[in-house]
């Protein structure tokens, strides 16, 4: 991350000189670190809340019976994680959250599946084998409904504002076969520091 | 009627979670209230954590948008991807997508706007933004939560589905709605 962080700040600069926009710079970069800090404050209440909620359905077993559900497909995707771990309820109740487009709802059970597979991480700081796949499925989550495309595409008036939902179904189940399919065959490109898993006997 | 029941899913999910969720805790019991002020303390420590990487990330994302190196890659890209079907409109979609969700939306706004919600330029973008991700904000915010700052494959495997993702869309959007 450090190589890729400093080389789109260099890139910046000098695709900046060459285009003559150096003028915009400054103010960009002031602009943005401040809507960082916006961003993550208004992740507040509705991270308060989803935790808090989160908590209680811990408390009451719901999230234990959840992982259990998904266990059949968790554990292979995550063979790493500990069958009974509280990750592997967080992770059914975030890609459930995510694949319905309630993305709100879905960050806080992702941060706390996160949490939750840190605990079991040999090397803190780092990511493992299952972190790195459970935040690229993040980012190509099989998409249900769409909620934000549909609300514009009916407010720009489209006949069947929702007819995209097929296609969106498709495009993201490709996404997510990808996701999983090059975490995986990356992972030992990759290397870890110590060796991943539970020590064998 | 499929829509119907997706659109009730939608508007139904999250109140039916957040009122039965602690109903069924007190049939088992469970001191409903303090626990939950218990775990809501947490939100507010992680989203301050999450603060420093998404400065990081977000500053530097937003250094390259002003700089102009976002329109100078449209320009070079737009001969080869105009053949394999992504207008010249669509293709800043592909690029911002991955940076930016406002960022995204704007741009399905815009070319629904300027080619109409039922061309094939507005159902691909339609298509493009709801089937990926802000891939670089969803890292900052997972690992920057928990204090990871190696990310690994993660980075690459999200990119290539993000990638993925997107040829898929087109393919869909020419074999459901011709192109």
């Amino acid at each position: 991350m450090s190589v890729i962080w400093v080389l789109l700040l260099v890139a910046s600069v000098v695709v900046a000189a060459v285009t003559g926009r150096m003028v915009a710079l400054p103010g960009a970069i002031a602009e943005s670190a401040g809507r960082a800090v916006s961003l993550s404050l208004g992740l507040v209440g509705i991270l308060a809340l989803w935790m808090g909620l989160m908590k209680v359905a811990e408390e009451s077993g719901i999230v234990r019976s959840l992982g259990r559900l998904a266990r059949p497909v968790l554990r292979r995707l995550f063979p790493s994680v500990p069958a009974d771990s509280p990750a592997m309820g967080a992770m059914t109740m975030n890609i459930a959250a995510n694949m319905l487009g309630l993305g709100n709802a879905a960050t806080p059970f992702g941060i706390k599946a996160m949490e939750e597979l840190e605990r079991v991480n040999p090397d803190p700081g780092t990511a493992t084998d299952a972190q790195a796949l459970f935040c690229a499925l993040n980012t190509a989550s099989i998409q249900l409904i769409p909620a934000s495309v549909i609300a514009l595409r009916a407010a720009a008036g489209a006949r069947q504002p929702a007819d995209i939902l097929g296609a969106t179904l498709l495009a993201s189940t490709c996404a997510t076969i990808a996701a999983i399919a090059s975490a995986w065959a990356l992972r030992r490109l990759f290397r870890s520091s110590p060796p991943q898993g539970p020590p064998r006997v | 009627m499929f829509r119907g029941v997706l659109e009730a899913i939608s508007v139904w999910a999250i109140p039916l979670v957040v009122a039965g969720v602690p109903l069924y805790a007190l049939t088992r019991k469970v001191k409903v209230y303090p626990v939950f002020v218990e775990g809501a303390k947490e939100g507010f420590q992680v989203a301050v954590r999450v603060i420093p990487p998404l400065v990081a990330v977000v500053v530097a994302l937003g250094m390259l948008r002003a700089s102009g190196a976002m329109e100078g890659l449209a320009a070079l890209l737009a001969p080869v991807t105009s053949r394999i079907g992504i207008p010249a409109s669509v293709l800043p979609m592909v690029l911002v997508r991955p940076l930016s969700g406002g960022a995204a939306l704007g741009v399905v706004a815009d070319v629904l706007r300027s080619e109409g919600p039922d061309s094939y330029a507005g159902r691909l973008a339609s298509v493009m933004a709801g089937s990926t991700e802000t891939t670089f904000y969803v890292l900052a915010v997972y690992f920057g939560a928990v204090g990871v700052t190696r990310y690994r494959q993660a980075l690459p495997a999200a990119l290539l589905a993000d990638l993925a993702g997107f040829a898929a869309s087109v393919v869909a959007v020419r074999f459901l709605f011709g192109p």
